[in-house]
C-alpha cells in the first residue's frame, strides 16, 4: 500500500529582492519525503537550505510551485503544530529556565500542563538535561543549550523536526556525540527529520537519503541514497562504505561546480 | 562528560576576598576624595563661603537633620510624581508606537531629538501653566522622563531576534502571545535602563524646577536661598541630602529590578 508521503514540495521556486537586485535563492525544486525518513539537506552556504526549511515550515512563501506537509497547505500545518524547527542557534529565551524554555511550546499551544509534564521530563532526560531544569541558559554551554532546544521542539510531540545546521556551532567532539544522540532520538521517537548541514560527513553518517543542493541559483543537484545499515555508531564512519558515500557527495558537488565555472 | 560540554561555574555565594568586592574600589575613592578635600581646605584656607570643607557641611546638616530630610521628601515627592507619570505614560506611548513600524519610524526622531531639547528651561513656563505649586515641577520632571522611557522601551519591544519571533511563529502563537511571552520580556533590560537613568533626571528635574520659584519648604529653594546669602554649607549640606534621595531612589528601582528580573541578576558579572 503506498503511503502519501509526509513532505511533498512541486517545483518550488523562492526569488527574494525587487525589480532592480534580484536573488533566486530557490529554483524549481522537487523532493518528497517519506514518513519516518532522516533526510539531510547538503551543501554550500547560500545554496537555499535554510530557505527550503522556512518554505516547508511556513515561516516564509514560495514565489512559485507548491508545498504540502502531512497532507495539508504549509500554512494549515504550521497552525496544526506538526513540526517542530531546530534554529542554528539555541534561540532560548534568556528569561526562561531550561525547563520553561522547553515548555513555551506547551505554553502557547496551551496544552495541559499536568498532561504533558510527563514527556516534558522525559525529553530533557533524553537530551541528557534531567540535571539542569532549573539552569539559565547562560549557565549552559553550547551543546547544552542545542540540547535544550531539541527538547523544546520535541516537547509537544510533532511528527516532523526541521532542523537548520543545528550542530554547526559546536566543536567536532560535542557534535559527534549529538549526532550520536539524534540517530537515538530519531530511532526512538520515529519521526520525520530533515536536517541541514554544510558538513558531507554529518550529512552521511546521519541520514537515510541525502540531498545535495547547489547554490546560484539554489536547485537539487542529486539525491544519494544511504545504505549504510542503522543503528550507526562510531564504527560507521571507519566503514569503507561511509567514505565511498562522502566521495560520492562531494564528487556531485564537484562536478556541479565544474560545471559552472 | 567532555570539556566543551561541562556547565560553566554558577556564580554561587562563594566567599570573595574583602579587596575584590565591587563596592570596595568606590568607597576607598570616595573617602580619600572626602578626606583630601578636607586637608586641602585645612592647608590653604579658602573663603568658607567659596568651598567650605566636609566637616563644617556635616556641621549643617547635623544641626537641621530632620528639616533638611523633609525638605528632600517634599522635592522627592515631586520627583517621584512626575516620575510615574512621565515613565508611565512613556512606556504606554512606546506600547502603541512599536506596533507599528511606520508608526515609531515616524515618531522615533523627534523622541531622540528631544535629548537635546533643555526641558528643565521650560520650568517658567511649567509655573505659568501648572502655578507656583508642586505640579509644575511634577510636570516638568514628567516631560523629561516621558522620552527616554519610550525611545528605550521601543527599541526593547522590537529587540526581539528575527529567529525569536520565528520560533514563536513556528508554534502559531498569536500576537498577544508573542508580545507578552516575548517582546515584553525582551525590553525588560531597555525598560530599566531608562528608568535608573529617570530617577536621576527627575530629582534633578525637581530640583532645578524648584530655582524657578516656589515654596521654602522644598530643597531647590533651600538651596538657592542659602548659596545666594552666602551660607553655602547650607546649600551643600541640602546637595547631600538630595544626593541621598537620589541614591535611594535609584536603589530602590534596582531592587526592583533584580525582582522582576532574577535570570539577568549575575549575568552582568559574568
Ligand atoms: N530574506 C532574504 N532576503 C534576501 N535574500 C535572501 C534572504 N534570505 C536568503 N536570501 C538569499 O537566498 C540565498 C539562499 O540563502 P539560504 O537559504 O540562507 O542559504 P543556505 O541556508 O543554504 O546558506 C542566499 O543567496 C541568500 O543571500
Ligand atoms: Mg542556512
Amino acid at each position: 500500500m503506498p503511503t502519501a508521503p509526509i513532505i511533498a514540495i512541486d517545483k518550488v521556486s523562492r526569488i527574494y529582492g525587487n525589480a532592480n537586485a534580484t536573488t533566486v535563492a530557490l529554483k524549481d525544486v522537487s523532493l518528497t519525503i517519506e514518513k519516518g525518513e532522516l533526510i539531510s539537506l547538503v551543501g554550500p552556504s547560500g545554496c537555499g537550505k535554510s530557505t527550503l526549511l522556512r518554505l516547508i515550515a511556513d515561516l516564509d512563501t514560495p514565489s512559485q510551485g507548491k508545498i504540502t506537509v502531512n497532507g495539508h497547505a504549509p500554512e494549515q500545518a504550521r497552525k496544526q503544530r506538526e513540526y517542530g524547527f531546530v534554529f542554528q542557534a539555541p534561540t532560548l529565551y534568556d528569561w526562561r529556565t531550561v525547563e520553561r524554555n522547553a515548555r513555551l511550546p506547551l505554553e502557547v499551544m496551551g496544552r495541559p500542563a499536568g498532561e504533558w509534564q510527563a514527556r516534558l521530563d522525559k525529553m530533557l532526560a533524553m537530551v541528557g538535561l534531567r540535571d539542569f531544569h532549573q539552569h539559565y541558559p547562560w549557565q549552559l554551554s553550547g551543546g547544552m543549550q542545542q540540547r535544550a532546544s531539541i527538547a523544546r521542539a520535541l516537547s509537544f510531540d510533532p511528527a516532523i523536526l526541521l532542523m537548520d545546521e543545528p550542530f554547526g556551532a559546536l566543536d567536532e567532539f560535542t557534535r559527534e556525540r549529538m549526532n550520536m544522540e539524534l540517530l537515538d532520538i530519531w530511532e526512538t521517537t520515529h519521526k520525520t527529520i530533515l536536517f541541514v548541514t554544510h558538513s558531507i560527513a554529518e550529512a552521511v553518517f546521519l541520514s537515510s537519503r541525502i540531498v545535495v543542493m547547489t547554490p546560484r541559483p539554489g536547485r537539487i543537484a542529486a539525491t544519494v541514497n544511504v545504505d549504510l545499515p542503522y543503528p550507526r555508531n562510531f564504527d560507521t564512519r571507519e566503514d569503507p562504505r561511509f567514505f565511498e558515500l562522502v566521495t560520492q557527495v562531494r564528487e556531485t558537488l564537484k562536478e556541479e561546480f565544474v560545471g559552472h565555472v | 562528560m567532555a570539556a566543551s560540554d561541562a556547565p560553566l561555574p554558577e556564580n554561587g555565594p562563594t566567599r570573595q576576598a574583602f579587596w575584590n568586592r565591587p563596592w570596595v574600589a568606590p568607597l576607598l575613592v570616595f573617602v580619600l576624595v572626602l578626606a583630601s578635600w578636607e586637608l586641602l581646605v585645612m592647608i590653604f584656607q579658602p573663603p568658607t563661603f567659596l568651598l567650605p570643607s566636609p566637616s563644617l557641611i556635616w556641621q549643617s546638616l547635623a544641626g537641621q537633620f530632620l528639616a533638611l530630610m523633609g525638605y528632600g521628601f517634599n522635592t522627592f515627592m515631586e520627583a517621584l510624581g512626575g516620575f510615574v507619570i512621565g515613565c508611565g505614560l512613556g512606556l504606554l506611548t512606546a506600547m502603541l508606537v512599536a506596533r507599528s513600524k511606520w508608526l515609531s519610524d515616524l515618531l522615533l526622531p523627534f523622541a531622540i531629538a528631544s535629548n537635546s531639547v533643555p526641558i528643565v528651561a521650560m520650568a517658567p513656563i511649567a509655573i505659568v501653566w501648572f502655578g507656583i505649586g508642586p505640579w509644575s515641577k511634577v510636570a516638568i520632571v514628567a516631560v523629561m522622563c516621558f522620552f527616554p522611557t519610550m525611545v528605550s522601551t521601543v527599541r526593547g519591544l522590537t529587540s526581539a531576534s528575527p529567529d525569536a519571533i520565528a520560533l514563536m511563529n513556528s508554534y502559531a502563537a498569536s500576537n498577544w502571545q508573542i508580545f507578552t511571552k516575548l517582546r515584553v520580556p525582551s525590553a525588560l533590560p531597555f525598560v530599566f535602563n531608562a528608568l535608573k537613568i529617570c530617577t536621576a533626571v527627575s530629582m534633578i528635574g525637581a530640583i532645578v524646577a524648584e530655582f524657578f520659584g516656589g515654596a521654602v519648604n522644598y530643597l531647590g529653594i533651600y538651596i538657592k536661598t542659602q548659596a545666594s546669602i552666602l551660607k553655602t554649607p547650607d546649600a551643600w549640606a541640602a546637595i547631600v541630602v538630595a544626593c541621598f534621595y537620589g541614591l535611594a531612589f535609584y536603589f530602590a528601582i534596582v531592587l526592583l529590578e533584580r525582582w522582576l528580573m532574577p535570570w539577568h541578576r549575575h549575568r552582568e558579572q559574568h
